[in-house]
Formats: structure tokens, C-alpha cells, sequence
């Protein structure tokens, strides 16, 4: 009678096994780093937004719900190819059991009843997100251009019209429509604490709502690939308490504070002078240039060139005179502006709150 | 070396019907017919999306295409003359159907370019145009590539390569040609008659 | 109809055979030979060599991601590099090296001495090989596509990308889709006529099934992908109006046709992989596949569903409620046959004996990598989820996930249980296990974050991100992991290549399998079969193991015969079979070498040259000698009744 061999230590499949263990192990502190971190500034599963928490609460169900695939057939592998197998002698082939109720249960009833599940929750979200529960505070019209925002409120008459770019602000807890388009290229717009991407498509005019529960600054950024500079095409949403955004509001329909003392009226001059009127818009000026973001209320944005750099006077200097190298293939020319102008000229933006 | 004559009792060759060759024909046209059926439905999809009128200018005229399509089903009709004739083993009769098929489809895209010469729009001005001018001439290349497999198919059949029992070429030319005739009604109904039905 | 006479294997003719079917030596047997093994391998290692080149593309682009704010690479260079990447590793190396595998083992595994249509086997490699060579000119000139594999309008559009780029990209897909199109026709001719007699529907394995219904679903959705780039090189080249909105076009157009093919094409690209993983899988195990019959549906099924699916690419698009609540709805339901594979899958190895060789390992592996791009990619259908996590790196990780996963992984498994056919030498087991664990723990090391980074909200196609966003860590995490998968893939080519040389002999079975291809010397005399096989189950070569309960078997028919059949050595010669039964209906003449497949691709490569630079003349004179090539390969030789192509 053939004497059954002890297989060494360890064995192979032991030496394997213990792998996958620490393979596992790792990877689940992979996962906790990962998960600590979750708290960046634009996190889909956050909770921040309106429609933003009933998707969110569905992809919490969808995370869930497939990690513990993942590891119950990560399991069931294991246990298949490290339980006790009893060879056949000189390894030959055996007809084996049919194994139909693995596929019955594994491959057909059980994905099926979890999948339906997922498919009327998709629905029910589609259905909860479709409109707000009241009446949009406001519509706003977003336009995308490569690679900026152009942000338009549009008022009763044009004087109590906005436009702004790269920045939205809208009043806490409050719906708030936008309405995007774009005239070039394909963008998306998406603040991820807030809701889903919807695409910019030209052509055709996309709706969306948001409400924002808190007040707060929400970062976003375009969702769709849309050229060079598809990576730095940020915008901000910022919700405000209604006596603040009604208080923004009224500012950002001034016209620009006019150029008070000599070197911002120097600043003034250099802008009308150096071709910057030929791109951008300041109104109270004549600079009526409709190509670039419109400059009236600059000084008021938290952040230059869709969120590239922070708005500081430094940073705008560095951006007149080399955007190329910041930007690089953005419409924004180099300008070749002398440093006294420059200087000039960033103090007289800087006015322009 | 031992003898190698072995008698499967099985025929060699493989007859025409189902033969490989003629399933290589069949999945050609089947991917041929599906690009077709794209062309046509980015023509319904832009119609379908299109806030001006579609065609801009009306419906289209059928005074040249009309008579066109019922050219080219008679070229279909004369290559199914034709290729019955071989089947019953009469060269002749081959010969003549692939000639009148040649000359009616020769006639077929003498006509549509007399038809693209005047239609009042371009290929460039706006989608109507574009995807008219596209699949009209895709068809087209698809007529002439048909003439030209049928100039082979007679000079084939002049040699007498063609018999009874073996005339694939002459088949799958066939299938072809009668694919390009079948693909013309479709491109003719959605084009020139999809617009008048409202 | 008559059956053959079955002589015995030691009578066969091989000298004759061995020269009927051999290849003349020298350059006219290298650019004119129709020897299916040899396209396959030619296949391979092109393959091989383009999955390299993307990967190193990869690579680079990892060094620019790894750090926030890094500008190593311009924007321009970065985003001709993710295009160059994605359609080098969706388009020249996922289908292709399924094709070589399918090439070299189809006949052998379906009992027949070649494929359907030798010279046009000849044909889908030169032009496989001449389109990679077409779109690897764009890269030599700086001008490759940057657009992404998806080459979304307006971006493709002259106006807004005005150099040669996406003009290179238009035609080199439409050139590549005619390689794969008509690779798709010789499968399924293949597989319609020419099976060993007897080995009927329920006989076929799986890794058949696979390629069969990937070749269906490529002849119907390809077309879709050369309509798209046919109107992207009009609108581009002669200034016509289809995606542009201003003109009546859309560029909603593109992405409809794009996505009609592209959602088709990744389970073209994944369903022989999972057919190679059914084959290896009962091997390993020791017993047949449970549920064979379900697989098999279930590849159908993943194909037929899968034409009904490609919205959910679009879901963001502002789309009607109604539509996207359908795709999402045949987006969950293609969970389901995919579920019915894995769980066939665990319950033969379960219930089976598995034996951990390398190949076992990488289909063990294969199988937790296809759950998890499963899932992600079941995420993907909650339409209202998918808005957040679309166009992120959550997808990336999804696309690596299914790609490596599905395709990557079954791949180098079926090199380590295929090459000592193929070769007739073993690679060597410990390097394949160092070879799987590295790039295991590599690539999850490197994939895995993405679904994080993408959770938290960096977007796909950026070619650098800031430093406020808080995704440094998960990219850096993400380079080290890619560069580990790197030496794993290193590792691979490594244990190939010495063991080419130095591997231990395999002989005809040396993982004692049951398929047909184990029938033979390794590596396979050039005429496959001496005699002609006669089948009787799914399994020939465990029937004398597994008697009557071998799968297939219909009691009394009795056993296959393998060590005699019908000789059919009359030149060229094999059987021609039916479709459902493969009953023996025809004795074929098979095509001997010819010069034809390389000067047409030749020719085609040259009236691509010609489109793309605007040199009309040479774009005709590329077409006319197409045409006449095709003329001098139809010509009838004297003997007009050879009638297959």
C-alpha cells in the first residue's frame, strides 16, 4: 500500500497562502491610509450638497455592497485552492459533481437579486435629483470656453446683469439652476461635493441643479477632457448666507470703482494701452474685449486663470507677463509689459473688488 | 514509401452552395451592410436632432434617382439571367447577363454624377449636404468596386474558366453586386423618400 | 454522408505531407507563407512588442504624475502620450495577441490543418503590422493623435487641433479595423467549415466560443468606428459638417458611433482571454469545466448584450431620463453571465484538484482582478453614481482592472501553458511564479489607489494636478506599483526567452490536458495532423481516463480516433465540415504561399501614406494596386476548381 508523502514545510500552496495573507492584510491598510485621506477637498462621498447626498448614499450602497463581492470571492477562491484536495493516484482526471448549484445560486440568483436592488435605487436617485423641491433661487448661465468659466447671472435689465468667471456664488439652502453651454469644445461641470458632472456640449444648452446645505467654498473642475489645458480648468462654488450673496450680488453689479489715485489711474492706462482691452471687459471702462473673463469685480475672486494660482498680486503679475509658461497653449498671450507698468497696472486690478 | 491513394468517398472540391469561399462572401457583405446601416443612421440622428428643416432646401428631386434605382435593379435582374445561364452550363447566356449588368450599372453612376453635378447644395455647407454627398458616395465606390469585379468575372468567363458545377467567382460577384443593388434601396428610401413621408 | 476511411497514424505519408505543406525557405517563404502557426507567433510577438511600447508610454507618464505640480512633460507631449498609450494597448495589442493565440491553436484544438482562409490570414497580419507602423509614424514626427483613444469632436476637429494628429489617428483606425475585420471573417469561417468531423456544437471548447463571438460582434460593430473616423477625415480633410453643431452636425454623432463599436470591442477583447482561462482551468484542476453549457451561453449572452449597452459612456451628457434608465438597466443585466463564468470558474477548482503551475496561478489571479473591474464596472450603471465617478480615475482603475485583469493576465498564463506547444520547451516554473506574484502584488499595488484617487475627485486625462488636492500620496503609490508590475512583465519576457533555449523538453501533453491540441508532437509537425481526427466528446485526449463520463460522449457512438483518420494527402488537403455537426461534407484544396497578402497590405500602406499627407497621387496609386493585387490573388490557377480562398 502507497504511503501518503507529508508534504514539507512549507508547502508551496501554504508559502502561497501566507502571501495572499499579508497581501490581504496590506491591502486593507492600503485602503485605511486611503480612507483617512478621504477628506480632500473634492470628495464624491461627501455630503455637502443636496443632490450630491442622494448620490452619494447610493454610491455608498455601491462601494459597500462591492467590496463584500470582492471579498467573498476573493474567500471563496482561497478556501477552492488551498482546502484539502484528495488527488486522484498519478493524478489523473475525475469526471467530477455537475456543480450546478454554484451556477444557479452564485452565477444567477443571488447577482440578480442584488442587481435589481442596485437598478430601482438608481432609479429612485434618478427620479429624487431630477428638480429641487422648490423653486430655483436663481439661474445662472455657465459657459464653457477652453480653458475658463464664464459665469453669467442674468438679470431683469442689463444693469442688473453679472458676469463673472470661474467662481459661482449662490445663497445656502437654496436651489439654484445653471444652465451650461459651451461655444467651442466639449467641458464638464462638476463639484463633486455638490453633484454629478453634466457635460457642456455645443450645440445644445444642459440643465442642472444645485443646492449647497452649508455654507462654504466648494471646489470643482471640468470633467471632460477638452484639450491642453483640460487640467487646469478649476471652478469654485461659493455658498454664501442669503445677507452675504444678496450683499455680493449687489457689488458685482457695480461697475468698476473708478481708478482714484495716480498710479492705479497709471494701472488703468497701461490695461487700455497694452491690448488687454482687446480680450477683456471691465465695465465703466471702455474696455469691452469679450474673448478672455471679464476683469470688473477680479479683485473679488479667491483665484486667477480657473483656479491655477491664488489671486495675489503676485501671482497676477506673473500671469500677465508669462502665462505661457503657467498655462502653457492658454489663450492668454505673454504680454511684454515693463515692470513699473506691471506694477501699475496689478495695483489698479487689485481695486477692482 | 507507401501508397497514398486513399478514398475518403467524400467529393473533393466543395460545389457552390456553403462552400468557405461563399461564407467569406456573406460575412463581407454582413459587415459591409452594417456599415451602411451606421451611415444611415447618423443621417436619422442628425435629422432627428437637425432645428432646421431637413433636407434644408425640401424634399429631394426623384426625377433622376427614380429612374436610376430601377436601373440598377434591372442589372440585378440581367446578372440573375445571367448567372442561371451558367448554372445550366450556357457560357453564352453568362456572358451576355454579366454585360448587360456592367452596362446598366455603368449607366447607374453616370447618372448619379449627372444628379451630384446639379443639385443645388455642396458636400461642404452644412450636415445635410455632407452626409448626402458620403453615402451617395460610398455607395457609389461600392457600385464601381461591383463593375470592376464584374469585368474580371467576364474576362474569367471568356477563358472558359466557368462551369456547371464550378462558378463561385461568378456567384459571390453576384451576391455582391445584388448587396450593392439591395443597400441603394435603403439609401434611396431614407434619403430621398424618409423626408416626403412628413 | 460517406465516412472516411480511416487508416492508422504509422501509414501516414509524413514526408509528403511535410512537404506539401511546409514553407519555401528564404525571404519568399518569410513574405509569402500561409502557415497559420507562423502568423500566430508573428502575431505574438507584435503584440508583444506593442503592449511593451505602451507600457512604457505608461511609465513616463507615471514619472509626471507622481508628484503634484510636476511639468516634466508639456501639456501637448502628455496627452499624445495617454492617446498613444490607450489605443496602442486597446487596438494593436488587446485583440491582436488574442488572435495570435487563436490563430496558432484554433486548428489544432478544431482538428483541421489550417484556417478557413489561409492567404487571408496572411493578409489580417501585414495589415495588423502595417497600420502599427502607420500609426507609430504620427509618434515619429511628433504628431501622434492627442485627442485620447476616444477621440472625442470638437477637440478632433481641424479647428481646434490643426496638425496631422488626428488625421493619423482617423486612418490608422480605419486601416486597423480592416486587419481586424477580416481576421474576424477567417474565425468565423473557420469555425463554420472547418472542424474535425464530429466535433459538433456541444463539442467545442470554450476558448472557440470566445473568439467566435468576439469575431461576430467585431464584423457588425467595427463598421460603426470606420462610419465615425471615415467622417472625421472628411470633416477635417474637406472641411465637411458632422460633429460640428454650428452646420447641422453634432458632436453627440462621434460619440454614438465611437461607443457602438468601443463597447463592443472590450468584450471582443476579453472573451477569448476568458475562453483560454476556461481551457486552462479544468486542466489544472484535473476534471472538466462545471457548467459548460452555461459558459458557453454566457459567452453569447456578454456578446449580444454587449451592443445594447454603449450609452452608459454618455450618461453625463444630458440624455433623456427614459434612455439612460434602459442602458443602465442592460448594464446591470451584463453582470449576469459574466457571474455565471466566475462561479463556473471557483466550483472547478473547488470541486476539482488543482495543481498550482504558473498558468493555475495566473487563472486563480485572473479571476479576483475580473470580480473587481466587475464591480467598479457594475458602479458605473447607477446612472446618478456614474455622474460623479465618470471621466475620474475611479474609471482608470476600472479600465486596468478589466484590462490587465481580463486580458493581460489570461494572456501570460496561456504563454506559460501554451509555449511548450508551441515551442516544444517548458518555461520554467520558479521564474513563473516570481513572474506572477510580482506583477499581482504590482499591479494591485498600482491600480488599486486609482479607485481612491478617483473617489476623491481627481479627473482622467489631466497631465498634472495641484498640490491642494491632496493626491500625491495615492500617485505616488500608484508609480511604485506600476513600476513593480513593470518588472513582472520583465520577468515574463525574460522566462520566454531563455526557455526558448534552455527549457526542459515538453512532449506532446506535459500538462496532461484534454484538448486536441496536446494531440501532437511539440511543436506541431507543419501539418498538424498526420491523419485527420474523428471526435466523439468535448475532451478527446481523457476519454481513456474518463470512459463514457467524458463530457460530449453519446453512449454507443464509441471513442474518438485519433491515432487514425483520413490521411488527405493529395496536396493541400483537409476536411470541410458542417456547421452544427461538423458531418465531413467536402475534401478541401487548401491555398499554398503566395506573395499577394504582403503586397496588398503593402499597397494599403501606401494609399494610407498618401491620405494622410494629401499626396492624392499616391493615395490612388495605392488603391489601384489594392485592386490589382486582388485581381492577381483571385486569378484562377489552371485547375479551376480550387475554390477556397
Amino acid at each position: 500500500m502507497r504511503r501518503r508523502r507529508k508534504p514539507k514545510s512549507p508547502s508551496p500552496s501554504e508559502r502561497t497562502m501566507t502571501r495572499a495573507r499579508w497581501g490581504g492584510a496590506g491591502a486593507l491598510a492600503a485602503l485605511g491610509i486611503c480612507a483617512a485621506g478621504a477628506c480632500g477637498p473634492m470628495n464624491t462621498l461627501g455630503r455637502d450638497g443636496v443632490t450630491g447626498s442622494s448620490e452619494t448614499s447610493l454610491g455608498w450602497f455601491l462601494v459597500i455592497t462591492s467590496c463584500a463581492v470582492v471579498l467573498i470571492i476573493t474567500v471563496l477562491v482561497c478556501i477552492a485552492a488551498f482546502k484539502h484536495h484528495q488527488a486522484a493516484p498519478g493524478n489523473a482526471v475525475v469526471a467530477g459533481t455537475p456543480g450546478f448549484e454554484w451556477i444557479l445560486w452564485g452565477g444567477m440568483l443571488i447577482p440578480a437579486v442584488v442587481l435589481v436592488v442596485a437598478f430601482f435605487l438608481t432609479i429612485g436617485t434618478l427620479n429624487a435629483v431630477a428638480a429641487p423641491e422648490r423653486a430655483p433661487a436663481a439661474t445662472i448661465a455657465v459657459v464653457g470656453h477652453q480653458w475658463w468659466w464664464e459665469v453669467r447671472y442674468e438679470g431683469s435689465s442689463p444693469d442688473q446683469s453679472i458676469v463673472t468667471a470661474n467662481e459661482i456664488h449662490v445663497p445656502v439652502g437654496e436651489p439654484v439652476r445653471l444652465e451650461l453651454s459651451t461655444n467651442d469644445v466639449i467641458h464638464s461641470f462638476w463639484v463633486p461635493e455638490l453633484a454629478g458632472k453634466t457635460d457642456l456640449i455645443p450645440g445644445q444648452t444642459n440643465s442642472m441643479w444645485i443646492e449647497a446645505r452649508h455654507a462654504g467654498v466648494f471646489g470643482g473642475t471640468c470633467g471632460e477632457f477638452c484639450g491642453a489645458q483640460h487640467a487646469h480648468m478649476q471652478i469654485r462654488v461659493i455658498a454664501d448666507p442669503p445677507d452675504r450673496y444678496q450683499a455680493w450680488l449687489a457689488a458685482q453689479r457695480e461697475p468698476a470703482a473708478g481708478a482714484t489715485d495716480p498710479t492705479t489711474a497709471d494701472g488703468l492706462r497701461v490695461f487700455m494701452t497694452s491690448g488687454c482691452a482687446n480680450c477683456h471687459s471691465i465695465r465703466g471702462t471702455r474696455a469691452g474685449g469679450g474673448v478672455g473673463p471679464d476683469l470688473t469685480h477680479i479683485a473679488s475672486r479667491t483665484t486667477i486663470a480657473a483656479g491655477t494660482l491664488p489671486n495675489t498680486k503676485g501671482n497676477l503679475m506673473a500671469w500677465i507677463v508669462d502665462a505661457q509658461a503657467i498655462k502653457p497653449g492658454s489663450d492668454m498671450p505673454t504680454m511684454a509689459v515693463p515692470s513699473r507698468d506691471l506694477l501699475a497696472l496689478a495695483a489698479y486690478l487689485e481695486t477692482l473688488k | 514509401m507507401t501508397s497514398c491513394t486513399y478514398d475518403t468517398g467524400i467529393p473533393l472540391g466543395t460545389g457552390e452552395s456553403r462552400s468557405p469561399g461563399w461564407w467569406a462572401m456573406v460575412w463581407t457583405i454582413a459587415t459591409e451592410a452594417a456599415l451602411f446601416a451606421f451611415l444611415l443612421f447618423s443621417f436619422f440622428y442628425l435629422g432627428s436632432q437637425s432645428r432646421s428643416p431637413w433636407p434644408p432646401a425640401g424634399p429631394l428631386s426623384l426625377k433622376l434617382a427614380l429612374p436610376n434605382t430601377i436601373i440598377l435593379i434591372l442589372s440585378s435582374v440581367a446578372y440573375v439571367w445571367g448567372e442561371r445561364g451558367i448554372r445550366a452550363g450556357n457560357r453564352t447566356r453568362l456572358r451576355a447577363g454579366l454585360r448587360i449588368a456592367f452596362f446598366l450599372g455603368l449607366i447607374f453612376v453616370i447618372i448619379q454624377a449627372i444628379e451630384w453635378k446639379h443639385l443645388p447644395f455642396g458636400p461642404r455647407g452644412q450636415a445635410f449636404g455632407s452626409l448626402f454627398y458620403t453615402i451617395t458616395g460610398f455607395h457609389g465606390a461600392h457600385v464601381i468596386l461591383g463593375l470592376l469585379m464584374n469585368l474580371l468575372v467576364q474576362i474569367w468567363a471568356e477563358r472558359g474558366v466557368f462551369t456547371r458545377e464550378s462558378h463561385l467567382a461568378v456567384t459571390n460577384a453576384g451576391m455582391y453586386w445584388h448587396f450593392v443593388d439591395i443597400v441603394w434601396l435603403f439609401v434611396f428610401a431614407s434619403l430621398y423618400i424618409s423626408p416626403r413621408l412628413g | 454522408m460517406a465516412v472516411a476511411t480511416l487508416a492508422p497514424i504509422a501509414t501516414a505519408p509524413v514526408e509528403r505531407l511535410t512537404r506539401t505543406w511546409e514553407t519555401p525557405p528564404g525571404l519568399y517563404g518569410v513574405l509569402s507563407t500561409v502557415d497559420h502557426k507562423t502568423i500566430g507567433k508573428r502575431y505574438l510577438v507584435t503584440a508583444m512588442i506593442f503592449l511593451i511600447i505602451g507600457g512604457l508610454e505608461a511609465l513616463v507618464m507615471r514619472v509626471q504624475l507622481t508628484h503634484s505640480d510636476t511639468h516634466l512633460l508639456s501639456p501637448e507631449a502628455y496627452n499624445q502620450l495617454f492617446t498613444m498609450h490607450g489605443i496602442t494597448m486597446i487596438f494593436w495589442y488587446a485583440s491582436p495577441i488574442l488572435s495570435g493565440f487563436s490563430n496558432y491553436i484554433w486548428p489544432l484544438m478544431l482538428g483541421s490543418r489550417d484556417m478557413a482562409y489561409p492567404r487571408v490570414n496572411a493578409l489580417s497580419y501585414w495589415t495588423f503590422l502595417a497600420s502599427g507602423i502607420f500609426i507609430y509614424t504620427a509618434l515619429a514626427i511628433g504628431q501622434a493623435p492627442n485627442d485620447g483613444w476616444f477621440g472625442y469632436a470638437p477637440v478632433s476637429l481641424q479647428q481646434f487641433n490643426p496638425g496631422l494628429n488626428m488625421d493619423f489617428y482617423a486612418l490608422g483606425l480605419i486601416f486597423l479595423t480592416v486587419s481586424t475585420t477580416i481576421g474576424a471573417i477567417n474565425f468565423i469561417g473557420t469555425v463554420m467549415k472547418m472542424r474535425a468531423p464530429g466535433m459538433s456544437l456541444n463539442r467545442l471548447p470554450i476558448f472557440v466560443y470566445g473568439t467566435m463571438t468576439a469575431s461576430f460582434a467585431a464584423v457588425f460593430s467595427l463598421p460603426a468606428l470606420t462610419a465615425g473616423c471615415v467622417f472625421l477625415f472628411f470633416e477635417r480633410q474637406f472641411h465637411m459638417h458632422f460633429f460640428d453643431a454650428a452646420q447641422g452636425g453634432s458632436p453627440l454623432l462621434w460619440q454614438h458611433l465611437f461607443w457602438i463599436l468601443g463597447h463592443p470591442w472590450v468584450y471582443i477583447i476579453v472573451l477569448p482571454a476568458m475562453g483560454m482561462v476556461s481551457e486552462m482551468i479544468p486542466t489544472f484542476c484535473r476534471r472538466p469545466l462545471v457548467g459548460y453549457p452555461y459558459v458557453a451561453l454566457s459567452t453569447i449572452a456578454t456578446g449580444l448584450i454587449g451592443f445594447g449597452v454603449w450609452v452608459h459612456h454618455m450618461f453625463a451628457t444630458g440624455l433623456p431620463a427614459i434612455s439612460m434608465s434602459f442602458f443602465s438597466g442592460a448594464s446591470y443585466l451584463i453582470t449576469i453571465p459574466s457571474a455565471i463564468a466566475v462561479f463556473a470558474w471557483i466550483a472547478t477548482i473547488w470541486t476539482g484538484k488543482p495543481v498550482f503551475k504558473t498558468p493555475m496561478l495566473f487563472a486563480a489571479g485572473f479571476i479576483v482582478l475580473f470580480v473587481i473591474g466587475g464591480v467598479s464596472g457594475v458602479v458605473t450603471a447607477a446612472v446618478p453614481f456614474d455622474w460623479q465617478v465618470t471621466d475620474t480615475y475611479f474609471i482608470v482603475a476600472h479600465i486596468h482592472y478589466v484590462l490587465i485583469g481580463i486580458n493581460v493576465f489570461p494572456v501570460i498564463g496561456a504563454f506559460y501553458y501554451w509555449m511548450p506547444k508551441m515551442t516544444g520547451r517548458m518555461m520554467d516554473e520558479t521564474l513563473g511564479k516570481w513572474n506572477f506574484w510580482t506583477m499581482f502584488i504590482g499591479f494591485n499595488l498600482g491600480f488599486f489607489p486609482m479607485h481612491i484617487a478617483g473617489l476623491l475627485g481627481m479627473p482622467r486625462r489631466v497631465y498634472t494636478y495641484p498640490a491642494a488636492s491632496g493626491w500625491d500620496t495615492v500617485n505616488l503609490i500608484t508609480t511604485i506599483g506600476s513600476f513593480v508590475f513593470a518588472i513582472g512583465v520583465l520577468l515574463f519576457v525574460i522566462n520566454l526567452l531563455v526557455s526558448r533555449k534552455r527549457g526542459t523538453l515538453a512532449g506532446s501533453n506535459p500538462w496532461n490536458a484534454g484538448t486536441l491540441e496536446w494531440a501532437m508532437e511539440s511543436p506541431p509537425p507543419v501539418y498538424n495532423f498526420a491523419v485527420i481526427p474523428i471526435i466523439r466528446s468535448r475532451l478527446p485526449l481523457w476519454e481513456d481516463q474518463l470512459g463514457d463520463a467524458t463530457p460530449g460522449i453519446i453512449p454507443g457512438e464509441g471513442h474518438s480516433h485519433i491515432s487514425e483518420g483520413a490521411v488527405l494527402a493529395q496536396g493541400r488537403e483537409t476536411f470541410g465540415t458542417s456547421p452544427l455537426e461538423a458531418e465531413p461534407l467536402h475534401v478541401l484544396q487548401m491555398p499554398s504561399d503566395s506573395l499577394w497578402p504582403f503586397l496588398l497590405s503593402a499597397a494599403m500602406l501606401a494609399g494610407f501614406y498618401g491620405l494622410v499627407f494629401s499626396q492624392w497621387w499616391l493615395a490612388i496609386l495605392g488603391a489601384v494596386g489594392v485592386f490589382v493585387c486582388v485581381a492577381g490573388w483571385l486569378w484562377p490557377k489552371n485547375a479551376p476548381r480550387a475554390e477556397a480562398v
